[in-house]
């Protein structure tokens, strides 16, 4: 896969940043960013953009990140596309859940770009 | 920032703060890239002029909140953000999430308290001018760490 389309949800604008930035350190090239501050809006997002890849926090207001992740799971615009969540939600009850609904991989906030290339990297064909 | 806090009981408290300051050095470590030092919260002048909270909901239930002077939170935001200087909106997002990392990380070190244990998506106060009053009858505890020379205030006060 060359360059990607990346889905980034989080309430937070810096941390939606920060994602970006560690995609960029782990070596993926980004065509795209769409962000979304809540899973509505998510969802909402993919009714207009074609995207390869969603990273998803839990905690957020309006629509939480496994409730977007239950209900992408049945979505045509999201069929195929893994979702990676990226939380402080770090319970193991919380990681079955997410990955129960569909989820792809789980990274726990604070988080190195080395964890993000670990679990993003092989959902895209690469070698971490 | 006046406070009005509820009665203390020390067992926790000393025994979960060195657990809470580790999560806070963690999370400085790991998201802004610098390292903070534990300092007397006595020995430093509070000048709250920003405050994120983040609520703890089940088997610990409380509050846990982050208080700066203004600056040091637009260069935690800068710093986070490996840019140029943040703006007001970005310093009280990035302090929030700060906040919210902190109050995750220091729950998950907490054997089985994870699994039963929400937060509440972060808030932010802007100014100091505002008197705290948590309803939390439980544990309290309050450290202050040293960011380029500035205080950050943690307090996390629990219903019992």
């Amino acid at each position: 896969m060359d360059k990607i389309r990346a889905l980034i949800v989080d309430d937070s604008s810096v941390m939606r940043k920060i994602v970006e930035r560690s995609l960029r350190q782990a070596g993926v090239e980004l065509e795209k960013v769409v962000e979304a501050a809540n899973g509505a809006e998510a969802l909402a997002a993919l009714q207009g953009n074609v995207v390869d890849l969603i990273l998803c926090d839990i905690n957020m207001p309006v629509m939480d990140g496994l409730e977007f992740v239950r209900q992408a799971a049945t979505a045509e615009t999201a069929k195929g596309i893994p979702i990676v969540m990226i939380t402080t939600e770090g319970s193991e009850s919380h990681v079955v859940q997410a990955l129960s609904a569909g989820a792809r991989g789980y990274i726990r906030k604070p988080f190195t770009p080395d964890q993000v290339k670990e679990h993003v990297l092989p959902l895209l064909g690469k070698k971490p | 920032m006046s406070n009005h806090g509820g009665s203390t009981n020390r067992s926790h408290g000393e025994n979960w703060l060195p657990i809470l300051e580790l999560a806070i050095q963690e999370v400085f470590e790991i998201m802004v890239g610098c390292q903070v030092r534990p300092v007397a919260p006595s020995e430093h002048k509070a000048n709250e002029e920003f405050t994120a909270m983040v609520g703890l909901a089940g088997a610990l239930c409380g509050i846990l909140t982050v208080c700066c002077d203004a600056k040091t939170a637009r260069q935690i935001a800068t710093r986070m953000l490996g840019d140029a200087a943040g703006s007001e909106d970005q310093a009280a997002d990035a302090l929030g999430e700060i906040c919210n990392m902190i109050a995750g990380n220091f729950k998950n070190k907490l054997t089985g308290t994870d699994e039963q244990c929400m937060l509440s998506v972060p808030t932010i106060i802007s100014g100091g001018e505002y008197t705290f009053r948590s309803l939390a009858d439980g544990d309290s505890m309050e450290t202050a760490l040293l960011f380029e020379g500035a205080p950050i205030f943690v307090r996390l006060q629990l219903h019992s």
